[in-house]
């Protein structure tokens, strides 16, 4: 079974974001991580390909050159091959740019049987690639996927997270999955996987190299200004003798103040 | 050039619309009003009731274009983006909104993809500035707040739900034009097979209007009874902060936060949750937010509208008792 | 030329060996400390990693690392636990006299299982008579035919009740002083060992500390290290390699702290502002971050050292000494700073200051390492 997995480097979870001259200031950007829905993916693929005892999984990541330590940092988890998509016109991507990159650089790679991806980047949250990779490819997609119960030839069955449960989908292959925090754990790579890394095909193409003119891949999504949320002001501690007075204040408060009970 | 008709693509379950729908035709009117068009709807699916139409007439919508064929029984992904794809193609909306559930944020970008424009995400506000959309949308977890303009057309967007009142159905309103919608033979690779419903009769964590949420101070999956009996006597969700999921004491599907749900309830109850950045940013929109912890100094408090310091499980279990007292 | 950067692969180490300390050792490490059990999970998941006998050489499956990667790694460990930290240190410690003067054989028969399996082994010098004055230990040694008997015990041992493999000390006769000693190779499985019990201790309460005790106990002489006599020379440059090490484990524990107290003022509220902003706060903050800062100069300068083949008696003497000595001053602070909420055990902080005063104490004295500083000045 060989597997794409799309991931990109995203700043970490806990990054104060702070903003300037209307936009996000990227000098707070300074910790990145394997965005964490790719890193399900991506222990969702080693895990497909150890249980099928063959294959290989190819990362494909769009990102400034400084990204590369991050995609490495797939291959030290488990992962077989990189191609890392490097380019001026790159840079400021919207999702439908990324994904037309995504789809050249994967019909590039070609012969494979499933491409996984997040569900969404946990920087601007948009939630779109994976499913706009796939109608490029041409290919079904299931997205917010938590648990694949069966893969087998040319055909999958798996859960995606709804509201309320999970649908049951069955999809033929390939496919393109994105993948929502399911029950795998993603894991560590190991010392001997970063010490191995280094030594895995690692292969950085352009625009040219995917075969595609910079000018088509100018976004149609233009971030006008960022700000800030509101601060939201810190309210009154609710006090009173005892636990029980506390209580009954707040409750009180809750429906005639805040009149939300 | 397009109209300056907005379209709702409306979403039900079991015969009745999702209130999500509702709010997308708030949505819609507000921007039809500023362009001068109209509000159309479109459903999709398998003998529908004419109820459906008529509801999102009444709600407003001038036109509900009505896609009904066996082949829509089963959500197919390929299948029900080329139907509203070609719907579009037909009618030539200014904008497109789906409601960002589930359904529609599998949905609408596969459409997107099958038009060749950009889609806004997850869409808290919209304005009109000559003629063209400007569209509030958070980033990072709600941690920024982006506008963004969408170069392409139809304007595609994805509404969150619980930021948009629903629109009212008046029965006295202009019945809306149906247009049915001819489905031809799609193919589809995925289609969903089945429902597995997650158990429990506690509203969705998205859709829920109270959320009661426990943390780390909840210290073991057994002591969630607590957070429970209140949140039933609330009629509430029950949430968890990432520390609690970690830990394996609640399902992932429980989280909110920056990799879990991010919510917008009209009250947050936060027991024993001190206030991650990560927590902080998929809660913070909620209307109003109760903290309940031990700890006078958690950073929950700056961002709480009322506070109790105090052990949660005494704190919680008097305000159930509280809130009993005041609905007998 | 100086140059502080690290390669990919060992900040991709330091990540990882930060993840870990953050996700699963930072959690628990209240829990074991307020129990005091051994923490085997934590040393089952840092072994799968590759985390463990970081300085064993490839050829027995160890990571091959040199000292700076065994540094980068303690210093992230202790910042989740100071106790889980030294249980793994200890670990290495008692392997590194084999791997300094081990035979191929006796490291394929000993070291290598070590890579394989989470086991544990025990450096087992210090005597309760006998801490920083190695030279009078009273634990004996004679050889009889192709055996070697032991009798004595060894004080607060690392590990000592946790082990599969304990490297000994002893005296062929103690008025022969240092010349008398020799290195052993001891089977946890050995009939004759035994252990008193568990030390009830201030900190560090996840590792195991215990007396160990050789009643008559028997070895071949094919489990002795080096030449008889040789065993104080072994035991000095197992401690000087190991020092930096444990300079780093110091370093973990007050970077830590500062982390917690950075945090704490920034929340706590008083006179209607964080304490952060008032200069008082200010000034402790700085102190502490100069005092971490300069610490980890001198940690990787001794680690760098060792890496190099060059003599490090002074610079990881210094290291040992000045990282352990900020250490306590720095978690002091920080509970200073959380004031009365500092000295609760529900908050991190009083542990941290708990936890860093045995590392002027263990490993050679502070008092001791003044001692070997003020020498190697002297000698000059």
């Amino acid at each position: 079974m060989n597997i794409i997995v799309c991931m990109k480097r995203t700043p970490d979870t806990a990054t104060k974001i702070a903003v300037k001259d209307g936009q996000i200031d990227p000098a707070c950007l300074d910790t990145w991580i394997i965005n964490p829905y790719d890193e399900y993916a991506i222990e969702e693929a080693l895990q497909l390909r150890d249980r099928a005892g063959e294959g290989k999984i190819t990362l494909v990541s769009i990102g400034p050159p400084e990204a590369q330590e991050t995609i490495r940092k797939g291959l030290a988890m488990g992962c077989d091959e990189a191609v890392h998509l490097v380019d001026d016109a790159f840079a400021g991507l919207d999702p439908l740019g990324a994904a037309k990159v995504l789809a050249a650089a994967i019909q590039k790679v070609g012969d494979f049987d499933l491409v996984y991806t997040g569900w969404k980047g946990v920087d601007e949250d948009h939630g779109q690639t994976g499913i706009y990779l796939a109608e490029f490819l041409g290919l079904p997609h299931v997205s917010m996927v938590v648990k694949i119960d069966d893969i087998g030839d040319g055909e999958a069955r798996v859960e995606r997270e709804v509201e309320g449960g999970h649908e049951l989908v069955r999809t033929s292959l390939p496919a393109v999955f994105t993948a929502q925090k399911g029950e795998n754990e993603p894991r560590y790579p190991t010392l001997r996987g970063i010490m191995g890394a280094k030594k895995k095909p690692f292969q950085t193409w352009s625009a040219a190299d995917v075969g595609l003119d910079p000018a088509g891949l100018q976004p149609v999504q233009e971030i006008l200004s960022v700000t800030l949320p509101p601060q939201r002001q810190a309210g009154r501690i609710v006090e009173g003798e005892t636990v029980e007075e506390k209580a009954r204040e707040l409750a009180r408060l809750l429906r005639e103040e805040a009149k939300v009970i | 050039m397009s109209t300056n008709n907005v379209l709702v693509v409306a979403e039900h379950l079991d015969g009745q619309l999702k209130r999500i729908s509702f709010e997308c035709v708030t949505a819609a009117a507000e921007i039809a009003g500023s362009l001068g068009g109209q509000v159309q709807a479109m459903v999709l699916g398998t003998s529908l009731p004419a109820a459906l139409a008529e509801q999102l007439g009444q709600a407003g919508a001038q036109t509900v274009f009505t896609a009904d064929d066996g082949s829509l029984q089963d959500y197919a992904p390929e299948r029900f983006a080329q139907v509203v794809a070609d719907t579009v193609r037909r009618a030539d909306p200014a904008v497109v909104l789906f409601g960002a559930t589930a359904r529609g944020r599998d949905l609408a970008p596969r459409v997107a993809a099958k038009l060749g424009v950009g889609l806004a995400s997850d869409c808290t506000g919209f304005a009109v500035k000559d003629g063209r959309l400007v569209i509030t949308r958070p980033m990072y977890a709600g941690k920024a707040i982006a506008q963004v303009a969408l170069q392409s057309s139809p304007q595609m967007a994805t509404v969150r739900p619980n930021i948009f009142p629903p629109a009212e159905v008046a029965p006295d309103r202009q019945e809306a034009t149906i247009e049915p919608v001819a489905v031809g033979e799609i193919a589809a690779g995925a289609v969903v097979e089945e429902f597995q419903a997650k158990g429990g009769d506690r509203p969705e964590l998205t859709e829920a209007n109270i959320i009661v949420s426990g943390g780390r101070g909840m210290g073991g999956p057994e002591n969630y009874v607590v957070i429970e009996a209140l949140a039933d006597a609330l009629g509430a969700a029950v949430g968890a902060s990432r520390a609690a999921v970690d830990a394996g004491w609640r399902p992932h599907s429980d989280q909110v936060g920056q990799t879990g749900k991010t919510v917008s309830p009209s009250l947050y109850v936060a027991c024993g949750i001190s206030g991650a950045i990560q927590h902080l940013a998929g809660m913070r929109t909620s209307k109003v937010i109760v903290a309940i912890n031990k700890d006078a100094d958690a950073p929950i408090f700056k961002v709480a509208d009322y506070g109790i310091v105090g052990d949660l499980f005494d704190v919680v279990p008097a305000l159930r008792e509280a809130i009993r007292e005041l609905n007998d | 030329m100086i140059d502080f950067s690290l390669t990919e692969e060992q900040q991709a180490l330091r990540d990882l060996a930060r993840d870990f300390a953050r996700d699963k050792i930072a959690p628990v490490a209240q829990d074991y400390d307020q129990t005091s059990t051994h923490p085997q999970d934590l040393i089952n998941g840092a072994h799968n990693l590759g985390l463990m006998n970081l300085t064993v050489p490839e050829a027995y499956n160890g990571g091959g690392l040199g000292a700076l990667e065994d540094c980068l790694v303690a210093e992230e460990f202790a910042a989740g636990c100071a106790g889980v930290a030294t249980t793994i240190m200890g670990n290495s410690l008692a392997l590194t006299p084999i791997v300094l003067a081990g035979t191929p054989e006796q490291l394929e028969q000993f070291v290598a299982p070590f890579c394989a399996a989470p086991n544990l082994a025990a450096f087992c010098l210090t005597e309760a008579g006998a801490g920083s004055d190695v030279a009078s230990m009273r634990t004996t040694v004679r050889r009889e035919g192709d055996e070697y008997v032991l009798n004595g015990s060894k004080r607060f041992i690392t590990n000592g009740g946790t082990s599969s493999l304990y490297t000994v000390f002893a005296t062929l006769d103690p008025s022969l002083k240092h010349k008398g000693i020799c290195a052993f190779i001891v089977p946890g499985d050995t009939p004759g060992l035994s252990f008193g019990k568990k030390e009830d201790k201030m900190g560090q309460r996840a590792s195991d500390t215990r007396e160990v005790i050789f009643d008559n106990l028997r070895i071949p002489v094919a489990n002795r290290l080096g030449q008889e006599g040789e065993g104080f020379l072994i035991a000095m440059k197992t401690l000087d390699r190991a020092r930096a090490g444990v300079a780093a484990l110091a370093l973990g524990v007050g970077r830590a702290a500062m982390e917690a107290a950075l945090e704490y003022a920034q929340q706590r509220q008083q006179f209607g502002q964080p304490i952060a902003q008032f200069q008082a706060i200010q000034f402790m903050l700085a102190d502490m971050a100069m005092k971490v800062e300069t610490a980890r100069l001198m940690v990787w300068k001794a680690a760098w050292l060792t890496d190099n083949g060059r003599p490090n008696s002074l610079e990881s003497s210094i290291a040992k000494c000045y990282a352990s000595d900020i250490a306590m001053e720095v978690t002091t602070d920080a509970v200073q700073i959380f004031g009365g909420y500092g000295y609760i055990k529900e908050y991190p902080v009083e542990k941290y200051m708990r936890d860093a005063k045995l590392m002027q104490i263990y490993e050679g004295t502070n008092q001791i390492q003044r001692l070997v500083i003020a020498r190697n000045l002297l000698r000059r």
